[in-house]
């Protein structure tokens, strides 16, 4: 059981990581769309490695099914909202930074 | 039409019974079919998730590409001056069924550094951090599995 706490230990401080990272991406990206990247990491390694993590926390099959549940969920809605928002920009014409432009 | 599988889907998950709970459930069953009724969403009969046997082995290919994509993301977001050369590409995905279309652009969103913009009937255009990216969606390699995931029937 200690090597399931060793691996779920790892699993949510790599999640954490990633989910720290996502944030100070958002900041630090210069425009829309790379920030929409930075918000990525956020959503799928992040929120997948900590799911993963709570999954070997054995805390019995119901909340494990339930678990399961959300990360399909979150596999399915992230990405779709994601899309949905950059499209959005796209048509309503907000430009790309190309490198050397100033940040927006 | 949707309120008895919604309804029983959120007794289910929540496993409380009540009063609070089973009024917030009632709301937000209420709210979706509202949604759904908004978003001209059709009928049941025709949303169909096709269960593949290779979706496990998808799924567990794309979690890969996910945190390998994510690492390198990463790596931007701390470097003291981010490499940044984002494009626009386009990406072919012809004669696809519209689930596969779905499942291909989903896909490249959810791998960090790419994210799908526009999807047409024969391309997706995609917006990448890195120009490698594209090229290396438009290898084709993950076209390939998520077309793998198309049932014979």
């Amino acid at each position: 059981m200690i090597v399931l706490e060793i691996a779920s230990g790892v699993l949510l401080a790599a999640g954490a990581l990633f989910v720290i990272s996502g944030g100070v991406g958002l900041l630090r990206f210069p425009d829309f769309y790379t920030r929409t990247h930075a918000a990525g990491l956020t959503d799928s390694a992040g929120a997948g490695l900590i799911l993963l993590g709570l999954l070997l926390q054995g805390a019995g099959w119901e909340t494990a099914v339930r678990l399961l549940i959300i990360m399909l969920f979150l596999a399915l809605t992230s990405p779709t909202s994601t899309h949905i928002l950059a499209h959005a920009a796209r048509r309503d014409g907000v430009p790309v930074w190309r490198e050397g432009d100033p940040r927006r | 039409m949707m309120v008895p599988p919604l309804a029983l889907f959120w007794l289910v998950l929540s496993g409380h019974y009540t009063f609070l709970l089973i009024v917030l459930g009632a709301v937000s069953v209420v709210l979706v079919c509202w949604l759904a009724w908004r978003a001209d969403f059709p009928e049941r009969d025709d949303v169909v998730l096709p269960l593949s046997p290779r979706l496990p082995r998808y799924v567990l290919w794309l979690g890969k590409e996910v945190l390998v994509s994510a690492v390198a993301v990463v790596r931007k977001v701390w470097s003291p001056r981010p490499d940044l050369r984002p494009v626009v590409g386009v990406t072919p995905s012809p004669d696809m069924s519209v689930f596969t279309q779905v499942v291909y652009a989903n896909s490249i969103t959810l791998t960090p550094g790419t994210l799908s913009l526009d999807v047409d009937e024969d391309r997706i255009e995609v917006h990448s951090l890195d120009a490698e990216d594209v090229d290396v969606l438009r290898d084709g390699e993950m076209m390939r599995r998520a077309r793998g995931l198309e049932t014979r029937r």
